[in-house]
């Protein structure tokens, strides 16, 4: 990828989040329900009510406030929350980590996972595992990551009640904290008791939303190693005797993760998405389980910050993955 | 029937197609083959354990739920709800998603920058929460699940519906039939989409599996429609909230979301293996 070909593609970013900030903008506006019917106590006289609708903008003309809010954005001050009541940026400061956290755990997971199943999927060749193994595959391709979620509370939080069942940490421990990265935190400081219950309250929405990544990472993986592998290149270093996993890790890996990535990349971005609803079946305090709050609570601002981090995020996402497929494949990015 | 045979010859459409039939068949006749009323409420009743538990209740097959509702009718009726939405929304999301990706795909220029910029922007909200804050927006209820899933999921029928049009633009028969003389409408819906229409009939199939789950995630978040009508989203919350004291108001709709979820994706898999040419040959 060039140099005009990137400032392109963070033009055009910039164009789609501009959509989206204005779509979100022109729903929002249609909600029914008042917001600030919602915060007010009920002695509130008619004059303490225009003043809160003075305070938040909401007595103006729509362009008006469309024209203060996005000049607002532009300078990253999303406003007040109206069901919080506090700053909109701070809020969602505060519970981002908690999201990347867990989706970066999740992608770990599902990306490691997804590589040593291909990697034994395509070592077990031509034998009656490899079949088999499909087809489990294409199960857990079919299976969404609410329904993970779903199956893995009964399994993991009931019947055999191994992890913790909502949360991200025990409230005794979450005190000593500096940032809002608990994980790294607890890492880079040692505190190995914390590090271990965040590890514990992680691991079902990480499996959750990991499990269809590593089936995806199957699918692709093997599919491109299968190719890899009847390559000359990969027949003549078996000629020289050299044992089939190396052939896999050496030979064959290298050409097969460039089409595993960009995939890896786009379901990357749906898993963000899915730490929504994922994050609201473990009740862990994340953007997504807030987001949830703030549309129930009709929190206007709120939403608006939420959805445009989540937007920023996903389009943010697929300029790296084009980036870096472009730098594992010269010659694929020269035609595209 | 020249179509049938290879369909019927592949495992996977037989079976997850018999499956919902039998589904379907189910919803049809929820009111004869329920054992009970599921709105009845029993508080005398409630909690009651399976059949096969013992301290069970005689007639409740699979237990009742805290208010003492026969968890066996409530699975059974909400089938009905998930295959209304599963069926309307994807034809709807069809019918909008094929109009754009054939205009966009037939003929480019200026349609196709400003499709294929919308859809840019809608792949940049994240799905869930997009669902969410339109039913926030429309209102609860039925037609506005429905709604909400079309305006988001049209993209996935638009942008198979564009690429694949793009491909048949570049065959010989389209050349030939302008060649002939046919009109350019003539040919995108007399020859084009005849040719797109198997794999839009396999995306159709994959759609439906995610309408149900949406339904049920927006239903177990609590949004989509009131607690009066059964849905099995709405029983896997109302399950999930009294976990300790009963799994099986849980387990029954979740298993009951996973086998129509997984028997929509299985079809939907099937017909586009059966159905493609490229991999037929």
């Amino acid at each position: 990828m060039t140099a005009s070909d990137l400032l392109n593609r963070l033009f055009m970013a910039v164009l789609t989040l501009m959509g989206v900030a204005v779509i979100v903008f022109c729903l929002l506006r249609i909600v029914p329900g008042d917001p600030i019917a919602m915060m007010i106590s009920p002695s509130a006289t008619p004059a303490d009510i225009a003043a809160l609708r003075a305070h938040y903008g909401l007595d103006l003309g729509l362009p008006q406030q469309f024209g203060i809010w996005f000049m607002d954005v532009l300078k990253g001050n999303f406003g007040t929350s109206i069901s919080q009541r506090r700053d909109v940026m701070e809020l969602i400061g505060e519970r981002l980590p908690a999201t990347l956290e867990l989706a970066f755990a999740a992608l770990v997971f599902g990306v490691l996972a997804g590589g040593v199943i291909a990697t034994l999927g395509t070592l077990a060749r031509r034998t009656t595992l490899d079949p088999a193994l499909d087809f489990i595959n294409g199960l857990f391709l079919a299976v969404p990551d609410f329904v993970w979620a779903l199956a893995l509370v009964l399994l993991l939080g009931v019947f055999w009640p191994v992890f913790p069942l909502s949360g991200r940490i025990d409230p005794t421990l979450s005190t000593y904290f500096h940032t809002d990265f608990y994980l790294i935190e607890s890492l880079v400081t040692f505190k190995f008791a914390a590090f271990g219950d965040l590890i514990a309250h992680m691991v079902m929405p990480m499996l959750a939303l990991g499990l269809p990544l590593a089936a995806i990472v199957v699918r692709t993986l093997k599919e491109a190693l299968a190719e890899a592998m009847v390559q000359d290149y990969v027949l003549l270093a078996r000629l020289k005797g050299m044992s089939p996993l190396r052939l896999v890790l050496q030979e064959a890996l290298r050409n097969a993760v460039g089409p595993t990535l960009t995939l890896t990349g786009v379901q990357f971005t749906f898993m963000i998405g899915g730490t929504v609803i994922v994050e609201r079946i473990f009740s862990y305090p994340g953007l997504g389980n807030m987001a949830i709050d703030a549309v129930i609570n009709r929190d206007l601002p709120l939403i608006q910050g939420i959805v445009l981090t989540f937007g920023a995020i996903f389009i943010l996402v697929n300029i790296l993955v084009d980036l870096i497929a472009g730098w594992l494949n010269p010659r694929g990015a020269a035609h595209g | 029937m020249k179509t049938i045979k290879p369909l019927l010859r592949e495992p996977r459409v037989v079976i997850a197609g018999g499956f919902l039939l039998l589904l379907l068949l189910i919803a049809i006749f929820a009111p004869y083959i329920a054992p009970k009323d599921p709105l009845e409420q029993d508080l005398m009743l409630g909690n009651m354990p399976p059949v096969t538990s013992p301290g069970a209740e005689p007639g409740y097959y699979l237990g009742t739920d805290d208010l003492g509702r026969d968890v066996l009718s409530r699975v059974l009726y909400g089938s009905r709800i998930a295959l209304t939405v599963a069926f309307v929304a994807a034809s709807l999301s069809a019918v909008i998603g094929t109009l754009m990706g054939l205009a966009a795909g037939w003929y480019g220029g200026w349609a196709d920058r400003i499709i294929s910029r919308l859809v840019d922007i809608w792949m940049a909200f994240p799905p869930v929460l997009l669902s969410v804050l339109l039913v926030a927006v429309l209102g609860s209820g039925l037609h506005s699940v429905i709604a909400a899933i079309v305006i988001i999921d049209w993209t996935r029928f638009c942008r198979v519906v564009r690429a694949e049009t793009m491909a048949q633009a570049r065959l010989d028969y389209v050349m030939a039939a302008e060649t002939i003389g046919f009109s350019r409408s003539h040919i995108l819906w007399r020859e084009i989409l005849p040719n797109v229409a198997p794999v839009l009939i396999a995306v159709v199939s994959l759609e439906m599996g995610i309408a149900v789950i949406v339904e049920a995630i927006l239903s177990f978040v609590g949004l989509s429609l009131s607690s009066d009508i059964p849905t099995w989203g709405g029983m896997i919350a109302q399950g999930r909230q009294m976990i300790h004291q009963g799994w099986w108001v849980f387990v029954f709709p979740l298993i009951a979301l996973f086998a129509t979820v997984l028997a929509f994706n299985q079809l939907g898999n099937g017909l586009r293996k059966a159905l493609d040419p490229v991999m037929r040959r």
